[in-house]
C-alpha cells in the first residue's frame, strides 16, 4: 500500500518532467540497445562459425603423424610415415570412445572421362570414412568392407568432380573414370557440401578404398594420416586421451619423449576460433557497457537536479508526516523508474536494430534471453546505484530549511 | 489548571552558531486547550518562528517539556515525529506550499499518502468532504496554477483538516494575501473554530490578532504576555464592511 503510493508519487514526477526523463533515459536506452545488439552479433558469429566447423563433423579426431626427431634433426612431419595401417586396425579394435574410424591416404591427379579431364584429389579410406566426416550419398552407394579387402577399382565422386566430368548431366554412376591412368567404376555420387570455412572446396574429392589406393596408386605401406569420430562431441577428449595413449604404447614412445603424432579433435578446432570472436564480443560489450555507465551517470546527474529544484516539495512532504525512508523510497524508485523505461526501451530497440542488422547485412545474428535479461538487471541496478546517493540527501533534508528554501 | 493538549514547560532552545550560543526560547512555558484559537505573536527575532517549529515538531527543545495530545516527544526520532506530524498536526503555510500541477484533491490527499491505515477510496472521500468545507467542492480538478491566492490557501487549509489533527498550525497564513481574502480565510479559520477545531496562529499583524480568542506574545525569547479576548472580531462581519470590490 505504502510502497504503491509512492511509486504514484514518483511515477507523477516524471510524468511532469518528460522530455527530461526521456533524455535522461536516452543514455540508458543507447546502452542497453548497443549491449544487446553486440552480444547478439557476437552470439551469432559464434555459432555460425560453430555450425560452419560441425558441418565437416563436430565429433571428428584427427591424427596426424607428428613432428619427427633423427639424429637431433627435427623433420617435417608430413613426411613421417609413423602412422601404420595397424594403427587405424588397432585403433578400431580398442579405442571404445569412437564409433567410426578410417585411414586416409591420398593423392594428387588427373582424372578423365572420355574427352573431360580434371585434376582431383584421390581419397584412399574406409567405408566409415562418410559417416565421419558427415558426407550423404546422392545416388548409388558407398563402397563396402569386401571391397575394401579386395582393393577393388570403384569411386566415389564428389560434385564438382561429377560437373567437370560429366558435363552434358550424364549419368556418372556405372561409368569408368581414369585416375592416373587406373580405370575406377564409378558406384556413387556424393552430396554437394560447398565450402568449408577455410575456403576448401569439399566436393572436389574423389573416394575410393584405401588398399585400392596404398597399392595402385600411391605404392606405399603407411598411412598419411586416420580419422575418427568420436561417440558425442561431449566425449571427444575423452577418445583424444585414448588414442593418444594406444598410439605412444603402440610407437614404443617413453614417459618423457614427445608424440611422434598428432591428435586433433574438432572440438579444440572449434574453441580456437570462438575464443576470437569470443574476445570481440567481450571487447563491444566493455564499450556498450560504457555507455551503459554513462547513462547511469546522466541519471544520477538529472537525480541531483530533480532533489534541488524540489527542496520545498521534499520538506513539504516530510512536514506532513513523510519520515526520510519515505523520500528515499520516493527518489529511488523515480531513479529506477527511468533507468527501467529506458531498459525495456532500449530492448526493444536493441532488438529492432539486430534484426535490421541480420536483413540488410545479412550477418548472422542470435538474440539470447540471458543478455536482455542481463542488460534488463543492469539497468535496475544502475537506477539503484545511482539514484541511491541523491536519494540519500533528499531523505537527509531537515524540513525547516527545505520549507524555506527559495 | 489541567494540562491542554499542547503542553509546553520551561522549554528552551540553543543554536550553536559558531563558537556563540544563541538561546531563542529562553524558557516557555503555556497550555492550549482543545477548541481554543491562540495567536502567537511576536517581531521578528522574538522566536516565534522556533516556537512555531517545535509546536510542529519540526524541531526539538534543547531543555524542558513540550507534549502534544499528552505524548512528550523531546526524546522522539525523526521518524517518530513524522509519525505525530503525519497524525496530530496540519499545517498552513504563508507560501500554501502546494505541489504545482497537481490537483487541488491530490494535494489534499497528500499527508495520508503517508498514513498506510487510510484506504484508497476513504482518502478519496475525505478530501473532497475536505475541499467542500472549505468552499471548493467544485474545484477538485483544479491545478495551483488555475487558481487564485486565496483558493490556493484553501486548499491548503483542506490539506491541514485531511488527517483530522489535535492543532492546526497556520504560519503568517494570510501574509500574502489582500485584506479582503485575508477576511475571507479568517472568517473560514472561525468558522473551523467553531466546528471544534484547536488553532494556533503565528503571525505579526496586530488585527489578525483580534479574530482569535487568545494571544501569546513572544519577545527576546520569554513569553511577555498571554491574554484572552474579551471582544473577539467576527471576520463575516468585518468582510461585510468592506468595500465590495468592483
Amino acid at each position: 500500500m505504502r510502497v504503491l503510493n509512492l511509486l504514484k508519487i514518483s511515477w507523477n514526477a516524471i510524468q511532469q518532467n518528460k522530455v527530461r526523463a526521456l533524455l535522461t533515459m536516452l543514455g540508458v536506452i543507447i546502452g542497453v540497445a548497443s549491449v544487446i545488439a553486440m552480444l547478439a552479433i557476437g552470439e551469432g558469429s559464434k555459432e555460425s562459425i560453430k555450425e560452419q566447423i560441425s558441418s565437416m563433423g563436430s565429433n571428428m579426431i584427427t591424427i596426424r603423424p607428428g613432428a619427427g626427431f633423427q639424429g637431433g634433426v627435427r623433420t617435417n612431419p608430413s613426411s613421417q610415415q609413423t602412422l601404420k595401417l595397424e594403427d587405424y586396425l588397432a585403433m578400431e579394435k580398442d579405442v571404445d570412445a569412437i564409433t567410426e574410424v578410417s585411414p586416409v591416404v591420398n593423392g594428387q591427379g588427373q582424372v578423365i572421362y572420355g574427352s573431360n579431364n580434371w585434376p582431383s584429389t584421390l581419397y584412399g579410406v574406409a567405408p566409415g570414412y562418410i559417416d565421419i566426416r558427415v558426407l550423404k550419398i546422392a545416388e548409388g552407394s558407398m563402397f563396402t568392407e569386401a571391397e575394401v579387402n579386395s582393393s577393388a577399382k570403384v569411386a566415389v565422386i564428389g560434385q564438382t568432380v561429377v560437373e567437370n566430368l560429366f558435363p552434358d548431366g550424364e549419368d556418372p554412376l556405372g561409368k569408368t573414370i581414369r585416375f592416373n591412368k587406373i580405370p575406377f567404376k564409378v558406384i556413387g555420387v556424393l552430396e554437394a557440401k560447398g565450402e568449408n570455412t577455410f575456403g576448401q572446396d569439399q566436393d572436389d574429392i574423389i573416394l575410393a578404398p584405401y588398399t585400392t589406393v596404398q597399392k595402385r596408386i600411391l605404392a606405399i605401406t603407411y598411412v598419411q594420416s586416420i580419422v575418427a569420430s568420436a561417440i558425442s562431441e561431449d566425449t571427444a577428449p575423452d577418445a583424444v586421451d585414448q588414442i593418444s595413449e594406444l598410439l605412444r604404447e603402440r610407437h614404443n614412445i617413453g614417459e618423457f619423449q614427445e608424440d611422434d603424432f598428432n591428435v586433433m579433435s574438432m572440438e579444440q578446432l572449434i574453441s580456437t576460433f570462438s575464443s576470437t570472436s569470443e574476445m570481440l564480443t567481450v571487447l563491444l560489450v566493455a564499450i556498450a557497457g560504457i555507455s551503459l555507465f554513462i547513462g547511469g551517470i546522466g541519471i544520477m546527474n538529472i537525480m541531483y537536479v530533480s532533489v534541488k529544484e524540489r527542496t520545498r516539495e521534499i520538506g513539504l512532504r516530510m512536514a506532513v508526516g513523510a519520515k526520510g525512508s519515505d523520500i528515499l523510497v520516493q527518489f529511488l524508485i523515480e531513479a529506477i523508474l527511468i533507468s527501467v523505461t529506458g531498459g525495456i526501451i532500449g530492448a526493444l530497440l536493441g532488438i529492432g536494430v539486430t534484426q535490421i542488422i541480420e536483413k540488410i547485412l545479412m550477418w548472422p545474428v542470435i538474440i539470447t534471453t540471458y543478455s536482455i535479461f542481463v542488460s534488463f538487471a543492469v539497468c535496475a541496478i544502475t537506477g539503484i546505484f545511482f539514484g541511491w546517493y541523491p536519494a540519500r540527501k533528499a531523505a537527509a533534508l531537515d524540513p525547516i530549511n527545505a520549507l524555506r528554501y527559495e | 489548571m489541567d494540562k491542554g493538549i499542547l503542553h509546553l514547560h520551561e522549554l528552551k532552545r540553543e543554536f550553536r552558531m559558531g563558537q556563540e550560543v544563541v538561546q531563542a526560547l529562553k524558557g516557555v512555558s503555556f497550555d492550549i486547550h482543545k477548541g481554543e484559537f491562540v495567536t502567537i505573536m511576536g517581531s521578528s527575532g522574538s522566536g516565534k518562528s522556533t516556537m512555531l517549529n517545535i509546536l510542529g515538531c519540526l524541531d526539538q527543545a534543547t531543555t524542558g517539556v513540550y507534549e502534544i495530545d499528552g505524548i512528550p516527544v523531546e526524546q522522539m526520532t525523526r521518524n517518530e515525529l513524522a509519525e505525530i506530524r503525519n497524525k496530530k498536526i496540519g499545517f498552513i503555510f504563508q507560501s500554501y506550499n502546494l505541489l504545482p500541477r497537481t490537483t487541488a484533491i491530490e494535494n489534499v490527499e497528500l499527508p495520508l499518502l503517508y498514513n498506510s491505515r487510510v484506504s484508497t477510496d476513504e482518502r478519496r472521500h475525505r478530501a473532497v468532504e475536505a475541499l467542500k468545507m472549505v468552499g471548493l467542492g467544485e474545484r477538485l480538478d483544479h491545478t495551483p496554477a488555475q487558481l487564485s491566492g486565496g483558493q490556493q490557501q484553501r486548499v491548503a487549509i483542506a490539506r491541514s483538516l485531511i488527517n483530522d489533527p489535535v492543532v492546526i498550525l497556520a504560519d503568517e497564513a494570510t501574509g500574502n494575501l489582500d485584506t479582503r481574502t485575508s477576511y475571507e480565510i479568517m472568517s473560514l479559520f472561525q468558522d473551523l473554530n467553531a466546528q471544534g477545531k484547536t488553532i494556533v496562529f503565528v503571525t505579526h499583524e496586530e488585527d489578525i490578532a483580534s479574530f482569535s480568542s487568545r494571544t501569546i506574545v513572544l519577545k527576546d525569547g520569554y513569553k511577555v504576555s498571554d491574554t484572552y479576548n474579551d471582544d473577539i472580531w467576527i471576520a463575516a462581519d468585518h468582510l461585510a464592511e468592506l468595500p465590495k470590490p468592483v
